[in-house]
């Protein structure tokens, strides 16, 4: 047991190590003579318009809030899955109707016209 | 003596009560929201230790892929929470803070009288919880069916309820 | 092995480190950050008890499952209640939201 978390320790460590050192040396090897064409705010190209922290749309939320509901149906759906051949079909009845009732949510984000990107 | 497992854990515990005072004491709301990444990320490694393999990786699943990028687009929708100078707390934030102290100590002597508060072994094994059997107990109508569906009507009334609120009324189509 | 007493006294100081941000902070997404904290202190507890006690039941993991389900849902809700009425009344200050007092 301890051998795999051993395991996951080290890649943790190493996904943490890399991208910091990466940076590290960046900064440490780079030349430094900033103008103020250099350090101005680059963005495709085009000149900056207003501030920086922008309020964008509400659509993002509510991408974000489908996407958790149905990753929150992943916990009692995985272990359901894990357990498939083992259940009769009532159980399949059962994730059935628990699939059903949410697809209702996502029919309704849908006619409400919150996944249209408009 | 204190083994490598324990220290783990002490390390852990205190890398994430020191996130967990950041998300409750940062002035700005974005360094708060990632701090709290960072937090329920200690509490995945706890359930870990504790022999919960499905559930640490659940953890890292909902809470920091999907409620921890909710709140952080919920703090960028919000603008001015983000430039905010004012003091964070309220004035009489000593209070709240008088009272967590005397609820900690109040739990810590509650728990240090329960019988099995030095219980020093697991019983759940090596392998973790056997998800399969979880699986089961959710389907059986002897077990847990009635939670799992109830669950799932709880997730749809979130779900109408959050889009509703959170779809423009006022310039929308509808 | 560890003690259960660590992993309770653990949860105990992260729920109160998020009862005091739900109590004092003002931003109401601060004070549901710490609402999230509260519910991972019990998480941990429930977890703590069934692995040290119970882990041939499988009631502690399902409600651990249903536990996450209302953190969802909480979230979801929580929040665009918030962005609704930041929309209308442009605060998330909870001591500016007082449309309500008499």
């Amino acid at each position: 047991m301890l051998d795999d978390w051993l395991y996951l320790g080290i890649f943790t460590v190493i996904s943490l190590f890399l991208p910091a050192a990466a940076i590290t040396i960046a900064a440490l090897l780079s030349p430094k003579k900033p103008d103020p064409l250099k350090t101005s705010i680059y963005e495709c190209g085009m000149e900056t318009v207003g501030e920086t922290w922008i309020q964008f749309k509400p659509q993002y939320y509510v991408y974000a809030l489908v996407y958790l509901v149905f990753d929150v149906e992943t916990i009692f759906l995985y272990p359901w899955a894990v357990a498939y051949n083992q259940v009769g079909l009532f159980a399949v009845v059962e994730a059935l109707l628990f699939i059903a009732i949410l697809l209702g949510g996502l029919l309704y984000a849908w006619r409400k016209g919150a996944l249209e990107w408009a | 003596m204190i083994t490598g497992l324990q220290a783990f854990f002490l390390v852990n515990a205190l890398i994430t009560l020191f996130a967990a005072v950041k998300v409750v004491s940062s002035r700005k709301l974005v360094h708060a929201a990632l701090w709290l990444v960072l937090a329920l990320m200690g509490v995945a490694a706890t359930f870990a230790m504790l022999g919960s393999r499905f559930f640490s990786v659940i953890q890292v699943f909902v809470y920091i892929g999907a409620i921890a990028t909710l709140i952080i687009v919920a703090v960028m929708l919000t603008r001015n929470s983000m430039e905010d100078v004012g003091p964070q707390v309220n004035r009489g934030w000593w209070l709240p803070l008088v009272v967590v102290v005397l609820l900690f100590v109040g739990l810590v002597v509650v728990l240090s009288g329960w019988g099995d508060f030095g219980l020093s072994t697991r019983t759940v094994g090596a392998e973790g919880e056997n998800v399969m059997e979880l699986g089961k107990a959710l389907v059986d109508p002897n077990g847990f069916v009635l939670p799992f569906e109830i669950a799932s009507a709880l997730l749809l009334g979130a779900m109408v309820a959050a889009i509703y609120l959170a779809t423009d009324r006022k310039e929308g189509k509808r | 092995m560890i003690p259960i007493s660590w992993f309770l006294i653990f949860s105990a100081a992260l729920f109160c480190i998020g009862l005091f941000g739900v109590l004092a902070r003002k931003n109401t997404i601060g004070m549901l950050m710490g609402v999230e904290l509260m519910l991972n202190a019990v998480n941990i507890n429930l977890l703590a008890f069934w692995a040290y006690r119970y882990a041939g039941q499988m009631n502690g993991l399902v409600f651990v499952a249903i536990v996450f389900a209302a953190a969802a849902a909480e979230a979801a809700v929580g929040l665009a209640l918030i962005i609704s009425v930041y929309r209308r009344r442009t605060t998330v200050m909870a001591d500016e939201l007082n449309l309500m007092k008499g």
